[in-house]
């Protein structure tokens, strides 16, 4: 009797998951539907689900009218650029207020977060006038630096919790032995902190993948990245919802291949210290 | 040795190339069909020009009217060329924003740019910015649907006749809706259309001191009639309906009448994307015998932001884009019915365009019977048929359209919309120091 409830419960548990996730799913693969119909089916009322003429004309034109390599090429750069140097800096700084905190280390740890609660048009011309100076307009290196200062309070935040779940002794330990800070921070925390490090690496990397209000308005041409492709396939005047779907799966792909190789990682580090 | 000397030839003509290519050209547009095609065509300019290439920055409108406004504003010289409207002319070129075109070539032929849209981009007779496509708003309407129920519609409409005619045509159970009418919420949506609506109404924006008007029985006429004619006729969900939704709703069948912009036309009766193309004819924007047609006026133009560094290219750029030759270029590649219309007259001269193009007479006289400087009856401060000219417009422009929108999905009265409208409009026009 206890084993058939635990089936029942086990078969219900099973198809309620796949339903959520189907139901969360189905946005993407709606619009991975929608790159493979004609404008006309893709505006349909009611819409066909499955049942229509395929057609890959979407993305030849996709292909013929701009350079998705440039762009895709520009993103690698930008989000793989700007998550690598905000790792550099923020395990030293996360390093420090979780090993040797000091009175004011919570306030900095707050007003650091508290930059991310202004809105980014906010401070849009100042940043444009200063990039306008410095010639960082439209430069892959502005890019990297902004999306780098924009997520650096959230990396700090994240490796902030992982390093506090890491025993002092350990570290203290290591220090008995004779380790210098460095050889610590290389060889003892960082090791142990890989889950961490990890997950970080890629939230930081989809998050400056998915940035479009930075990308959109320092870049033109030279270091535009996919978002502004995907931009480029709204039209006032005209049907494009099949074009931009086409446009859309072409700039999600590589991400979402990554996220799939890597979500035990993503899972494990974002679930790391959840539970004492 | 001859392999040396080829060498060197090549070699030579590749470190050519680069150097011949002086002046890169960065032209930020939006992604319309004509555009496209602009695109496509760029070759032909640069084999004419060898020393300037051109890359293209294709956005969407709104995302797109923010970057060039915050690159204008900074000087940040990042564009050469701008798509803009007939809406951000007068204003940014009263600004010293935009470079005057003044040697667009002997041969550009001015004086041949429609007279309304040519002063619709220009400001104390200078030309800011030159037409690429115009276009204003008429009637496309279903013949056979029409033919079907015995009823024949006027080269010039009444309201009251496309009232009646949209009653009759409804056939809800068939899924046919009488009429299509824009009314997702935003200034260049549902307000383009309702603001034209209430100028035939005889209503406007503001009167002669920038008092806001929508306490006027002039726009409770407009937005009862409005709402009620899309609750009868209308199709549902009509609140969240814009230009490509009621396109899309057209092409496939569903409305029998669709009041919209006159490029339209093109799509409607393209078999290619469209289920009715052979049973669409074209009318006037209805009029209520006040002297004023629903119908607005827009163009699509070429402008030089102030802080470009490379304006006699750029102009050479806008001068071959909207010029008459570019014109016969693109009937020559692809067809007469797909060059940008609305802008000369020598155009709608041109029996071979004329055949190709069914609507092109209704798209003139739609043209010609907008007057951005007089819109409405009464008369009023501002420039602009669908719009008031002014900066404050799109931010006042799409809160009132939240209104509206609102009202015809039923979430609000039209008294209601109508207050909350008068209200903002008036908080907003205080605060920019236009009333006290």
């Amino acid at each position: 009797m206890a084993r058939k409830s635990t089936t029942q419960r086990v078969v219900v548990s099973t198809i309620g998951a796949w339903f959520f996730g189907f139901l969360i799913f189905f946005p993407i693969l709606w619009m991975v539907l929608a790159s493979f119909k004609t404008e006309l089916e893709a505006f349909a009322i009611p819409p066909s689900f499955l049942f229509f003429h395929w057609t890959t004309e979407n993305y030849a034109t996709v292909q013929e009218r701009s350079d998705y390599f440039l762009h895709a090429m520009n993103s690698i750069i930008i989000a793989g650029g700007s998550t690598l140097i905000a790792l550099l800096i923020a395990v030293p700084a996360a390093w420090s207020m979780a090993f040797s905190p000091t009175k004011r280390t919570k306030d900095v740890l707050l007003w650091m977060l508290s930059t991310k609660m202004m809105p980014p048009v906010g401070v849009l011309v100042p940043i444009y006038l200063i990039y306008k100076s410095f010639g960082l307009l439209d430069s892959r290196i502005g890019l990297v630096f902004i999306l780098c200062l924009g997520n650096l309070p959230i990396v700090i935040w994240m490796l902030f919790t992982y390093f506090k779940e890491i025993p002092r002794d350990i570290l203290e330990a290591a220090r008995m032995d004779g380790a210098t800070i460095g050889r610590e921070l290389v060889y003892v925390l960082t090791p142990m902190a890989i889950p961490g490090l990890a997950s970080t690496l890629l939230l930081n990397l989809i998050l400056a993948w998915n940035e479009a209000f930075w990308t959109l308005n320092l870049s033109t041409s030279n270091a535009a990245p996919l978002t502004t492709f995907i931009a480029s396939y709204s039209s006032p005047e005209g049907l494009f919802w099949a074009k931009l779907s086409a446009a859309s799966t072409l700039a999600i792909a590589p991400i979402l291949v990554l996220g799939w190789f890597s979500q035990k990682q993503l899972v494990r580090g974002l679930t790391f210290g959840a539970v004492k | 040795m001859k392999h040396i000397l080829g060498a060197v030839c090549g070699a030579s003509v590749l470190l050519a190339v680069p150097a011949m290519a002086e002046t890169t050209l960065t032209i930020a547009t939006v992604n319309n069909g004509d555009m496209i095609r602009m695109q496509g065509l760029t070759g032909e300019f640069t084999k004419a020009n060898p020393d300037i290439s051109v890359k293209w920055v294709t956005l969407e409108e709104n995302v797109l009217r923010q970057r060039v406004t915050t690159d204008i504003a900074t000087k940040g010289g990042q564009f050469d060329v701008l798509t803009i409207g007939t809406y951000e002319v007068p204003i940014w070129a009263k600004k010293g924003w935009l470079v005057p075109l003044a040697n667009l070539g002997a041969d550009y032929d001015v004086a041949d740019l429609l007279p309304k849209i040519k002063d619709a981009v220009s400001v104390d007779g200078k030309l800011y910015a030159a037409p690429f496509y115009g276009e204003s708003s008429m009637v496309m309407y279903r013949t056979d649907l029409f033919d079907k129920a015995g009823l024949k519609m006027p080269e010039n409409p009444t309201w009251d006749f496309v009232i009646d005619a949209a009653k009759k045509l409804t056939d809800k159970n068939a899924g046919v809706y009488g009429i299509c009418l824009r009314g997702k919420a935003g200034w260049g949506e549902n307000m383009a259309f309702l603001s034209a609506m209430a100028n035939s109404y005889g209503a406007r924006w503001f009167d002669e001191k920038w008092e806001p008007q929508f306490n006027t029985p002039e726009w409770k006429t407009t937005l009862t009639t409005y709402v009620n004619l899309m609750k009868d006729a209308g199709p549902p969900g009509a609140s969240s309906n814009g230009f490509n939704e009621n396109l899309a709703l057209f092409n496939a069948g569903k409305c029998a009448m669709w009041i919209d912009a006159t490029v339209a036309a093109s799509f409607v009766t393209n078999p290619k994307d469209s289920k009715v193309a052979d049973q669409v004819g074209f009318a006037l924007a209805p009029n209520t015998g006040l002297g004023k047609n629903a119908n607005w006026l827009w163009a699509w133009s070429l402008a030089i932001p102030a802080g470009s560094k490379k304006a006699d290219a750029a102009e050479k750029f806008i001068a071959w884009a909207t010029s008459k030759d570019y014109t016969k270029l693109v009937a020559a590649k692809e067809g007469w019915a797909n060059v940008p219309p609305g802008t000369r007259t020598s155009l709608y001269q041109n029996p071979e365009y004329v055949k190709a193009a069914p609507f092109a007479k209704m798209t003139l006289a739609s043209i010609d019977a907008a007057d951005p400087n007089k819109p409405t009856v009464k008369p009023v401060p501002y420039v602009g048929v669908q719009y008031a000219a002014i900066p404050e417009f799109q931010g006042i422009g799409t809160q009132v359209g939240q209104q509206f929108s609102a009202a015809l999905a039923g979430s609000m009265t039209v008294d209601a919309a109508l207050a909350a409208a008068q209200s903002a409009t008036e908080r907003e026009m205080k605060r920019a120091g236009y009333i006290k």
